[in-house]
């Protein structure tokens, strides 16, 4: 989680029937996965990562809110990647802590330390669609990149922030995702993504986020400093702001195991 | 010099026409920008106090637009598979609304558990979940004891529930948005109805309400605006006896509603459940002038005129007259401008225009009309040009012969009628504006019976930094107002975010009853409501009762349906509670309901003070019409007591003044004064001519009598067509109106000659003009 890579987006719902297409699409859609295929294998390989991460929401009217929060994450070649973040602010809910264990196909696994009770509960990690620390992401918005958890599509070429893109469509496989479908606009070469339309089960646009100021790691792993999310429909906004990102800080399995969530502070 | 004027416009009638229909079709082009407006927003100024708070709450939690189906199962059961099976289809549709940001049902409310050491969120019931007995006994449980969802959405006898959509309206196009969600839900429901022909479903919501003014004003589009025509043509029929004199007069009244409907598309203003019936009011207005304007021709034809000298005569008679009682009626409506309500306002200013337009043309198209169409003389003879009529001379004579009886008579009649007015009561409540046989005031009144009440009040309470909501002090503060609210009369529903974290702490604590209460410390309240959060799915966070930073959180209150005086003293009543209880916290109260309370009060007050100044303008154009201060003073008695005899009746009718009834005074002042200015001209002209009272007052009648009983027929006609509109604030105003009216019209015959006779007994000066 916050992997901050690439492929930032999750999704979700209805599997689309591929039956009924016409024979054009099937291409289409064989192009989008082989672009969702070179952007993900782009990013494997960068091991372990800790970052601190800055929240900025904002209401209708403009007013301002923060949450900071560090995170951990670590990359788990053949199951999806596990993550770990502690809250920092607001203060009342300094050292909870988010467990995530993804996988793939399967339901993640989830779980929230509360240091007021100090113990740590399991969640249903069905509910991944709801706003993410009442901000405008949504958890499933930052899980990992899994190439399982989409049916993509290649639509068109188009430039955005400068650069040429891929422009792909993204149908999420699972039924408990919050969107009907996104859009991703990937550029053509450095498969970073640029752009991401959210669409709600409505098939209205729900929110667009905008991915810039992306550095380069260890020489190979691009990662945006500052992502922004805008929903179209409340009128709301965030800023995820990328304070400070380092790779190889030597995280092993053991630091994302459930039982050393008590243990941390 | 007007005579000069007139002479020109004769001389050249296809110039004139020319110059009309040029005029008329410039105006009419602004029809095409004209627009409607249905919703509530149209009765509230921008800076209405009670508009901004409300705003200032939506832009702080989400909004509270919404669309509420109620949900009723013949067999008076919810808790069945086949209910609960159509709960949660239903749920899954609403989905698919237009704009819609939160679907809140029984089958989606997020039920928290304590499962071993786990925090179990999830759906009521689930979408795969097998409805067994046991399963349906064991919602059934959770569902009534849940304070969230009991008397909000579940009835507490389980016989009826509901779905709330929430909606978030992008307002570029309101009337449009508003069209596509209703559109969109009754397609819904239509489905919904025919595979469960034994429930009853009934939609409420302020997008509902939204639509019903719109869907009412265009009934009045469609149903009032035929009747009218038709009632004008019967009347024409009827008074000028002649096919092309009524073709002329409908000529008069189309351009004019044609023209004034243009201007307001040219000035920018739109149509709205007030407004749209400005065309009916002005075709009553309209006709008078040309119906006074042609039966004077006919009398002159009849007499033996030519068409052109026939003509002269009527503009010689008409002008100054039909002049000032259009003035009048403008000034009049111009009243409106001081009126609280945007609407109002605009009714007032395209009435005015439309008045002063119907005189233009009634004195300038229509004789040049007049000139090309051959307007036969009629077949009877027309007492409105001036010969004697029997009826009217034996009503004068009575009227002298009674006076003694009739003035005192009248004087008591008068004052006992006018202190009934104390019966009357300000009272707006925006879903008694709709008919009871109305389909938004259906489905109100059935979930006011069934379920909760449709008039919501929300309350913020805001602390001074960022997670102030999560102190104990603050929680307790809000439990303290929320018990508070609960143990009110009035009060169906409390909605507040104490009962979540009351319910939380009991989960944290392995479902243990004994730790259903606020958590001890900010910590744990913040953290719980985090973990939540977390396990919240899409459209069912917390962020319409918490704001961002948690330094306020919004309760929301169902009340039964209660009549604006009702509604601010709730209100003042929560606000001290507040005060009072919570001082160290700021409180704001603010919901639609709350608005439409407060505005006929402040609508009432201003207009009120409006009274005094359209009075003194309007005595003023009396004095100067008449040229005499004794009569323009002795004219404000039938012209002020005719709305106070009004307003009595009103107390004994209905008793409730809305916001349309507190502009009628005003309005209706404009139109009554003319049967004054008309009875006291005559009258003065026969004293000047070195008459006595009695004779005086005897010219009088028999020279303008009949034809201000025509006008009143038709001015009351006119307003009582209004009273057929499903939308009572139209309905009241035309029947309070056509009342004022008819009131008028027999003070002016019974007890304006009986004051004449005893306070203008003096000899006049004889003297040729003034």
């Amino acid at each position: 989680m916050l992997q901050l890579n690439p492929g930032i987006t999750g999704i979700v719902l209805l599997v689309v029937s591929l039956l009924a297409m016409p024979a054009g699409a099937a291409a289409d859609e064989e192009k989008g996965l082989q672009i969702a295929t070179e952007q993900k294998k782009r990013d494997t390989g960068w091991g372990d990562s800790e970052s601190n991460v800055l929240m900025i929401l904002r209401d209708a009217s403009g007013s301002e809110s923060i949450r900071r929060m560090r995170t951990l994450a670590l990359e788990v070649p053949d199951d999806g990647d596990k993550s770990l973040i502690i809250f920092d602010e607001p203060r009342d809910v300094r050292g909870s802590a988010f467990l995530s264990h993804s996988h793939p196909t399967a339901e993640d696994d989830q779980w929230l330390f509360l240091p007021a009770i100090n113990r740590t509960r399991r969640i249903a990690s069905r509910n991944k669609s709801g706003p993410f620390m009442a901000s405008e992401f949504a958890y499933e918005d930052m899980a990992s990149f899994e190439l399982e958890k989409y049916h993509f599509r290649y639509l068109r070429d188009e430039e955005v922030n400068g650069v040429m893109c891929y422009v792909i469509e993204r149908i999420p496989a699972d039924k408990f995702s919050g969107y009907s479908k996104t859009i991703a606009w990937v550029d053509k070469e450095h498969y970073r993504v640029q752009k991401i339309e959210f669409y709600d089960k409505k098939q209205s646009l729900l929110k667009t986020l905008t991915a810039s100021d992306y550095k380069l790691f260890l020489d190979k792993y691009w990662r945006p400093m500052l992502l922004k999310m805008q929903n179209h429909q409340t009128g709301k906004s965030t800023d995820l702001v990328v304070e400070e990102l380092q790779f190889n800080v030597g995280r092993s399995a053991a630091d994302f195991d459930v039982n050393i969530l008590d243990r941390l502070r | 010099m007007i005579q000069r004027w007139l002479q020109h416009i004769l001389a050249y009638p296809r110039l004139v026409t020319v110059l009309c229909l040029l005029l008329i079709a410039g105006s009419a082009i602004g029809i095409g920008n004209l627009y409607f407006r249905g919703d509530y927003r149209i009765f509230f100024t921008e800076d209405n106090p009670q508009l901004l708070a409300f705003e200032q709450m939506q832009q702080q939690f989400n909004k509270s637009d919404n669309i509420l189906i109620a949900i009723a199962p013949a067999s008076k059961q919810v808790f069945s598979a086949d209910t609960l099976d159509l709960v949660r289809q239903l749920t899954e549709a609403a989905w698919q609304t237009p704009y819609s940001i939160r679907v809140d049902s029984l089958s989606n409310y997020q039920h928290t558990e304590a499962i071993d050491d786990d925090l179990w969120v999830a759906d009521l019931v689930a979408e795969d979940l097998v409805l067994t007995s046991p399963e349906l006994e064991k919602i059934a449980a959770v569902a009534l004891n849940e304070p969230v969802l009991v008397k909000r959405l579940v009835s507490a006898d389980g016989a009826v529930t509901a779905i709330n959509i929430t909606l978030q309206l992008p307002e570029d196009n309101l009337q449009q948005e508003v069209k596509e969600v209703w559109q969109a839900v009754s397609d819904m429901l239509q489905t919904f109805e025919a595979s469960h022909p034994a429930t009853e479903f009934y939609v409420s919501g302020v997008v509902a309400m939204n639509h019903a003014f719109a869907y009412e004003a265009e009934n009045d589009v469609k149903t009032l605006i035929p009747i009218m025509f038709a009632a004008i043509l019967i009347m024409l029929a009827w008074l000028l006896r002649s096919v092309l004199a009524s073709l002329a007069t409908l000529i008069i009244i189309v351009v004019t509603v044609i023209s004034t409907l243009g201007l307001a598309g040219w000035a920018g203003l739109f149509l709205s459940t007030a407004t749209v019936n400005v065309p009916t009011i002005l075709m009553t207005l309209a006709v008078a002038d040309s119906v006074h304007l042609i039966a004077s021709m006919q009398f002159a034809l009849r007499r033996g005129d030519s068409r052109l000298q026939a003509v002269q005569y009527s503009l010689k008679r008409n002008t100054m007259p039909v002049f000032i009682t259009s003035a009048t009626t403008a000034i009049g409506f111009l009243t409106l401008n001081f009126s609280d309500v945007p609407i109002l306002r605009d009714l007032g200013n395209m009435t005015a225009v439309g008045v002063m337009l119907a005189c233009l043309f009634s004195l300038i198209l229509l004789p040049a009309l007049l000139l090309f169409l051959p307007v036969s003389a009629g077949r009877h003879a027309d007492n409105t040009a001036g010969s004697a009529d029997p009826t009217m001379l034996w009503l004068a004579n009575m009227v002298i012969r009674r006076q003694q009886p009739l003035f005192w008579g009248m004087s008591i009649l008068i004052i006992g009628c006018s202190s009934l007015i104390t019966l009357n009561t300000i009272n707006d409540e925006a879903v008694k504006y709709f008919a009871a046989d109305t389909e938004f005031r259906q489905a109100n009144d059935f979930l006011e019976q069934n379920l909760t009440g449709a008039t919501t009040v929300d309350f913020v309470l805001a602390g001074d930094k960022a997670g102030a909501v999560n102190q104990p002090e603050f929680l307790a503060a809000v439990a303290g107002f929320t018990s508070w609210l609960q143990k009110q009369p009035e009060v169906q529903h409390v909605n507040s975010i104490t009962d979540t974290i009351k319910r939380l702490n009991k989960n944290m604590h392995q479902d243990d009853p004994a730790y259903y209460r606020l958590p001890e410390t900010p910590e744990q309240a913040a953290q719980y409501l985090l973990m939540y959060e977390m396990s919240l799915p899409f459209g069912l966070d917390l962020n319409n009762q918490l704001n961002l930073d948690k330094s306020a959180t919004k309760v929301a209150v169902s009340l039964q349906n209660l009549g604006s005086k009702q509604l601010t003293a709730f209100e003042s009543r929560a606000l001290a509670y507040l005060a009072e209880h919570a001082g160290a916290y700021s409180a704001s109260a603010a919901s639609t309901a709350l608005m439409f309370a407060h505005i006929g009060e402040r609508n009432m007050a201003s207009m009120l003070q409006t009274l005094p100044l359209a009075l003194v303008l309007i005595s003023l154009l009396l004095v100067f019409s008449l040229r005499s201060w004794r009569l323009g003073l002795l004219s404000l008695i039938p012209n002020i007591t005719p709305a106070l005899v009004a307003f009595g009746l009103w107390g004994l009718i209905s008793g409730e003044i809305n916001l349309a009834l507190s502009v009628v005074a005003g309005m209706s002042l404009g139109i009554i004064v003319d049967d004054t200015v008309h009875f006291l001209s005559k009258y003065r002209a026969a004293r000047i001519e070195g008459q006595a009272t009695e004779p005086a007052i005897r010219y009088a009648f028999s020279t303008v009598g009949r034809a201000l009983w025509i006008t009143t027929m038709v001015l009351v006609t006119g307003f009582a067509v209004l009273m057929l509109s499903g939308f009572r604030l139209n309905s009241d105003m035309g029947m309070l109106t056509a009342l004022v009216i008819l009131v008028a019209l027999i003070i002016d015959f019974l007890y304006l000659p009986a004051c004449l006779l005893k306070f203008d007994a003096k000899e006049y000066k004889t003297y040729a003009t003034a």
